[in-house]
């Protein structure tokens, strides 16, 4: 029950579990008991919205940039991505396999406040060797939905 | 002038589904739980194939009985989903939908006054492509009490010795019943003993909750006596490519592709390329769907056994068939009256044959969001009338 619940959430968060109960054959209490359950693990860690802010009137810039770093003795590359992540501007960092180790995604309101970021905060480090910031242009596609309009139903009304 | 009309078409009535489509089309703004085909889009990786063949130029005709690639992918599928076996080079017809093969598989297999035996409610081209073929359809009425299976009983008392064919529709539509091991079982040795022919339409065959789909072919000495039918608009989300297909023993099928290779020639190329990639890759696609469709046929079915109706648990299909006979109004009326009261279009149950009647058939190919709506001004409704 408990992976049925977190698919079926996965896309949409904003059904109740009232409904995820007849939509999984189940009892509201049992549902709200995992959820609280999922709460407390940390498995469901939070319930953000999706929100496409190209649409909004609201300046915002995201940036992927490529990290390297020396791994510390001991720790790994957890204590650096810690420190990393902390940063209020850092949306997500993901450690790496292959010719970078951290990706570190961020976001701003102008594209010189990331690149202060970078410069200032990130690149400035004692273990980051380098970095490679790219702007992301357009985002089409985000948490395995589009971030565009939803298309007409196009079907005919009534069929046999 | 003389008549230029057949008598035998004239003769047969329009689908009652069109006219309350008709009826529909011209309501601006009605929400719609009519429709009888999937809300989802067509697999993009399956798109994508079809896409492709166009783009290498794949534009000509295929053999008459369809692609090699795709017969033999049918019967992979079948042996792998309904314990099947047929042979691909004779055993198996691509055809235009399973529509296509339903009409064909009567063509090929009546002689005039046969009787064919029709169970209702269901699709609406069994009757009349029966009579097309010059066939006499014997309508067995299907009964909610029997949760719209097909009973021994209900099969005994229909055939004479004029019967050669069953119709055999599960999963259904519109009534979402499905026939299980147990209740084939029960009719096979009918069959056999009275000599009969079935045509197994099994359009629906991958979207059953909670039990898997049984074919009737599978039983021992049904093999040569049934015309599977199968396509794959319903578990793939491809209806607008209109591609279908029959399996059966060699001697039928050889007659149906002779007609198809007169009347049709071959089916869409395009298609049958897409469709290869479909049963190659599509397996999960399969299951997300049936996965999406069987959250909101629970939640319908609560929900409308809240409102006080009655409803039968469909265990198949994307429909549900909830009675309204507590409410004294006929299913047209109901249909009619909720669509201009409150702007829902649902199909009377009488569309599906007269036995139908006091039922509607609500689909469920629709996203959570919008049943919700539709089911808030339905139950408005039916409060307003009970």
């Amino acid at each position: 029950m408990r992976e049925k619940i977190l698919t079926a959430i996965d896309k949409n968060s904003k059904l109740t579990a009232k409904d995820l109960a007849i939509m999984l054959g189940s009892t509201e209490e049992e549902v709200t008991s995992i959820l609280k359950q999922l709460e407390e693990e940390h498995i469901i860690c939070g319930y953000p919205t999706l929100i496409n802010w190209d649409k909004v009137q609201c300046e915002r810039v995201t940036a992927l940039i490529e990290v390297k770093v020396t791994p510390q003795r001991g720790l790994g590359f957890d204590k650096i991505a810690e420190r990393i992540y902390k940063f209020d501007e850092v949306q997500s960092v993901y450690l790496m396999s292959g010719g970078f180790d951290l990706t570190v995604i961020i976001e701003g309101k102008t594209m010189r406040e990331v690149a202060n970021f970078v410069a200032a905060k990130l690149a400035p480090m004692d273990a980051i060797l380098s970095t490679a910031t790219h702007f992301v242009l357009k985002k089409y596609k985000e948490h395995g939905l589009p971030l565009v309009e939803p298309k007409q139903d196009e079907r005919m009304l009534i069929s046999p | 002038m003389r008549n230029p009309l057949s008598r035998n078409v004239v003769n047969i009535q329009p689908s009652g589904i069109r006219k309350f489509f008709d009826i529909v089309s011209e309501m601006k703004d009605a929400i719609s739980l009519g429709v009888g085909e999937p809300d989802f889009d067509t697999p993009w990786h399956i798109r994508e194939e079809g896409i492709y063949s166009l783009e290498k130029g794949r534009t000509f005709y295929t053999s008459n009985s369809g692609l090699k690639e795709l017969k033999i992918e049918i019967c992979n599928y079948l042996y792998r989903r309904c314990d099947l076996q047929y042979n691909y080079s004779n055993e198996v017809l691509v055809t235009v939908g399973g529509s296509e093969a339903i009409d064909l598989a009567l063509r090929a297999m009546v002689d005039p006054g046969d009787e064919v035996l029709v169970p209702q409610p269901s699709y609406v081209s069994y009757h009349p492509c029966a009579l097309l073929a010059g066939a006499v359809p014997v309508v067995i009425e299907l009964k909610e009490e029997n949760n719209f299976k097909l009973t021994k009983q209900d099969l005994l008392s229909a055939i004479t010795d004029k019967t050669k064919i069953l119709i055999l529709p599960f999963p259904n539509n519109p009534t979402g019943a499905i026939m299980d091991y147990d209740d084939l079982k029960d009719i096979v040795d009918i069959i056999i003993e009275k000599d009969l022919y079935v045509i197994s339409d099994e359009i629906y065959s991958e979207l059953t909750y909670g039990k898997r789909h049984v074919s009737i072919a599978s039983f021992p000495g049904m093999r040569d006596r049934t015309i599977v039918i199968n396509g794959f608009s319903k578990s793939y989300a491809m209806t607008g490519w209109r591609l279908g297909y029959a399996a059966g023993p060699a001697l039928i099928i050889e007659q149906m592709t002779k007609i198809h290779q007169f009347a049709i020639m071959c089916a869409p190329t395009t298609s049958q390329y897409a469709a290869v990639e479909a049963l190659r890759n599509g397996d999960s696609d399969v299951e997300m769907m049936r996965d999406a469709y069987d959250k909101r046929r629970k939640y319908l079915v609560h929900a409308i056994r809240n409102m006080g109706l009655s409803c039968f648990e469909p265990l198949g299909a994307f429909y549900v068939f909830p009675s309204i006979k507590g409410l004294n109004m006929s299913s047209d009326d109901f249909a009619t009256r909720l669509l201009q009261e409150e702007k829902v279009a649902v199909v009377p149950g009488t569309a599906f044959g007269a036995c139908g009647e006091g039922f509607l058939r609500i689909s469920y190919a629709y996203s959570i969001d919008n049943l919700k709506v539709a089911l808030e001004r339905i139950e408005r409704f039916v409060k307003k009338h009970k």
